[in-house]
């Protein structure tokens, strides 16, 4: 048992928690967010130089770690809100790139991730999916060796900053088996690929993306034909995981802010954090957020079990999270008072990340369900 | 003890219903975020209903009311409820309006009645301060006699919708020395057009303007203006935030809102069939009707008492703190339901008039900003922190 980090991963997160707080602070994320790009390419290089967009990668690939880097990157994120599209274009292209490109593919795209160069976002929800992965109306059809691509995902958070979309389309079966599904590298470029770009209500940017007959090379496919369900969950898994990680540092936030407030705010001659049930309300703010702490470090450390642990630990992750979320967003504005509803202080925005985090990759009654269905096919039998 | 509506209860709701169906304007604007909506929208039906006489239901006949009893009204509410009507917002009709009547003087009664009534003229509420939330009876916003007149000086902050007002109801000091912060407070009314004031819009989370600060700089209001007696002006809200609270449980709108959800969610597919089928969010709908019902008679508990002669009293603590403790919770279910397309910020659409790929169904555009905007349920009309510890000492007696 062992939950400390090593010297290495405390250099990451010293570094990255620098960048963010000298660098990110409320009102240039506010300005950052109010621009026409949304984003911010010069921080995005500044982490490449530094290293950071090779964290999650192994040596072999030109990196020096893992998903616990990426966990620590991500609460910091999640601390200072930043929306640069770590998880779209690091952990999920990485990912799906790590455990499924075969060498060529890793050396080009893994290269331009850590580099900078290439910004990936990961196009796999449908506006009929929900949050089913393998519900797909997207198609590739096998032409010759090649692919053509017909579709619409949904929601692609991210794109309007990307180079390049992983894309994930049936290539054979029903609108919803679980074999048949394959990802794809496409070129945001492409002939045929059309976006149609929006904010979203926590401050990032995102996309509908349409793709009509986009002709691909059999060098596009990730993976194996067919066979590219697995792999899609287990990169979602991880994102989960690094997710929970941003959660955690906004949580951690929120909750400060909220302290600290109580502490300065009078009314009735008093600090309101006098007040024993507004006491009680942030000792239980704090509580979810241990927990969610928790639940995160498992999900992150188990990535690595056999497929049904580590679903499971992501499941329980992703359902603590999105439920503590909730919890100490909604308590942060109503500690808060009305200064909680303005969009002046920062308090809010925390809520309104936290708020969306729960309906990206699943949301609570998702994971509650797959939690729950893993668990039936593993019941223990009573004896007579 | 009888759930059954009367024969004339029941007269009385056809002819309501019809009523609303011929009448209601088609074309007020619907998008449901109160911002988007501008005065004349949000005025329409008001002025309409004021037309017919039914604009102020509550008031006395002799100011305009329509002697409705306690359940008729609850008749009328559920009836707008289920067209979604724009209603006449609250600051006139619900809160200056009877202060007014119960402790103005002949001329402010003329003055300002039919304004009310007829939807002619819009009001807002100047109570809170940026150090006077919670404990309003702190504010500091000063009113000083000079001849005629009284100058006022402060800020006043949440005002909602000032940008729209054309008078406000102020409650400023005008006692510093007074025993008790509450003994030194005056109701007093004032033309928003008057030189020196200034309405400076406050963004909300959901991006919405709703609320401003009101600043006020030497101020000169006529002493006619003052409502009853000067430093008497804390009984005076404190009557009219009875009123404020037994309006707020919304239970007829969140009915409907549980329909809508309903809606989304039969329109919105799991695993091959509508949400609606899923067990887990149709229990979830059961639980938050099945609260809505104990709400409701809970409310009806609350009228028959009113009709049979008892003031509202600390009950409506608890018909605000599970009112919208609802309200949310519906706003709540209603973005899970949505699934990914809660998350489009529906005000950064390009604005190029196209349909061809709508960003999400339209149900979805509204569900985020909405439930970020009710939070503020649990914060206005005294937050519900407040509101248990009126039980507490009302009820309780602790
Ligand atoms: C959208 C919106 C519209 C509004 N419209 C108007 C308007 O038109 N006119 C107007 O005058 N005002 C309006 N208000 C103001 C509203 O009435 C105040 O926000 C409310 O009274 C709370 O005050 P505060 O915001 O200063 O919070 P605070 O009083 O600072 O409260 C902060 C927190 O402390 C808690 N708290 C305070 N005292 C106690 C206690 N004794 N025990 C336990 N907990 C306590 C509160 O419950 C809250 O959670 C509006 C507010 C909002 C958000």
């Amino acid at each position: 048992m062992d939950f400390d980090f090593t010297d290495e991963q405390n250099m990451v997160r010293d570094g990255i928690s620098r960048l963010i707080r000298e660098q990110y602070d409320f009102d240039t994320r506010r300005g950052v967010i109010a621009s026409e790009a949304g984003w911010r390419p010069e921080l995005w290089a500044q982490l490449a130089e530094l290293g950071m967009l090779a964290a999650p990668f192994s040596e072999e690939d030109g990196g020096f770690g893992g998903a616990t880097e990426a966990m620590i990157i991500m609460e910091e994120f999640g601390k200072g809100l930043a929306v640069e599209p770590f998880i779209p274009s690091v952990v999920c292209a990485g990912g799906v790139l790590k455990h499924g490109g075969n060498s060529a593919q890793r050396e080009e795209y893994i290269g331009g991730i850590i580099s900078g160069e290439m910004v990936f976002a990961f196009a796999y929800a449908e506006p009929r999916g929900r949050y089913d992965l393998a519900n797909l109306e997207t198609t590739a059809k096998a032409d010759g060796g090649d692919y053509v691509l017909n579709g619409h995902k949904a929601v692609v958070i991210g794109a309007p900053w990307a180079t390049h979309f992983v894309v994930t389309a049936r290539t054979s079966g029903g609108q919803t088996d679980k074999d048949g599904v394959s990802i794809f590298i496409v070129d945001k470029a492409a002939q045929g690929v059309s976006t149609r770009d929006y904010a979203t209500v926590d401050g990032r940017r995102a996309s509908e993306v349409y793709f009509e007959n986009v002709a691909v090379g059999p060098e596009a496919v990730i993976g194996e034909v067919d066979n590219g369900l697995p792999l899609i969950e287990l990169v979602s898994d991880e994102a989960i995981a690094a997710l929970c990680a941003e959660a955690c540092g906004a949580m951690k936030v929120a909750h400060e802010m909220t302290v600290e407030y109580s502490r300065q705010r009078k009314q009735f001659g008093t600090p309101i954090g006098k007040f024993q049930v507004l006491q009680h309300r942030m000792v239980d703010m704090f509580m979810e957020y241990e927990q969610s702490v928790s639940m995160t470090y498992m999900a992150t450390l188990k990535l690595g079990d056999d497929e049904v642990t580590r679903k499971k630990a992501a499941s329980a992750a992703k359902v603590r999270i999105g439920q503590g979320g909730r919890f100490v967003g909604q308590q942060s504005i109503q500690i808060h008072g009305g200064m909680g509803m303005t969009d002046e202080l920062a308090v809010g925005h925390y809520f309104k990340r936290l708020t969306m985090i729960d309906s990206e990759f699943g949301n609570v009654d998702h994971h509650l369900k797959r939690y729950t269905d893993l668990s039936a096919a593993d019941v223990p039998v009573a004896a007579e | 003890m009888n759930l059954e509506f009367t024969e004339e209860e029941k007269a009385f709701r056809a002819e309501v219903r019809e009523f609303i169906e011929n009448n209601y304007p088609q074309d007020i604007g619907t998008r449901g975020v109160d911002d988007e909506m501008g005065r004349e929208d949000l005025l329409a039906w008001h002025k309409i209903l004021g037309k017919k006489g039914w604009s102020v239901p509550a008031w006395p006949k002799e100011y305009g009311g329509t002697d409705w009893t306690p359940t008729q009204r609850y008749i009328w509410g559920e009836e707008n409820a289920r067209k979604n009507t724009v209603m006449p917002l609250p600051f006139g009709v619900s809160m200056v309006g009877p202060v007014i009547y119960t402790f103005g003087n002949e001329e402010q009664k003329a003055q300002h009645l039919p304004g009310i009534r007829s939807g002619d003229v819009w009001w807002c509420q100047g109570y809170s301060e940026p150090g006077a939330g919670s404990d309003l009876a702190s504010l500091k916003t000063t009113a000083v006699r000079d001849g005629d007149d009284y100058i006022l000086n402060g800020q006043k902050t949440w005002t909602t919708l000032a940008q729209h007002a054309d008078w406000g109801f102020f409650l400023c000091r005008t006692d510093p020395d007074a025993p008790k912060p509450q003994m030194g407070i005056s109701f007093i009314l004032v033309d928003m057009k008057t030189p020196g004031i200034e309405v400076r819009p406050i963004k909300l989370i959901d991006g919405g303007h709703e609320v401003n600060e009101v600043w006020l700089t030497d101020v000169r209001v006529p002493a006619t203006n003052l409502i009853g007696e000067e430093n008497k002006g804390w009984t005076y809200a404190k009557f009219l935030l009875a009123h404020e609270r037994s309006g707020i449980a919304g239970v007829a709108r969140s009915k409907r809102g549980v329909e809508q959800l309903k809606e989304i969610a039969a329109a919105e597919m799991l695993d091959g069939k509508p949400l609606l089928e899923d067990m887990g969010f149709a229990q979830k709908i059961s639980q938050l009707e099945i609260d809505l019902s104990a709400l409701e008679i809970t409310e009806l508990r609350t009228l028959a008492g009113e009709q049979a002669g008892k003031g509202p009293g600390p009950e409506s603590s608890l018909l605000k703190v599970k009112g919208t403790e609802i309200q949310q919770r519906l706003t709540e279910l209603t973005l899970e339901a949505v699934g990914y397309y809660g998350a489009p910020d529906f005000r950064s659409f390009p604005d190029d008039g196209s349909n061809d790929f709508p960003i999400g169904p339209d149900y979805a555009h509204h569900a985020a900003p909405t439930y970020f905007n009710m939070r503020k349920t649990s914060i206005y009309g005294g937050s519900n922190e407040i509101q248990r510890n009126i039980i507490t000492k009302m009820i309780l007696g602790l």
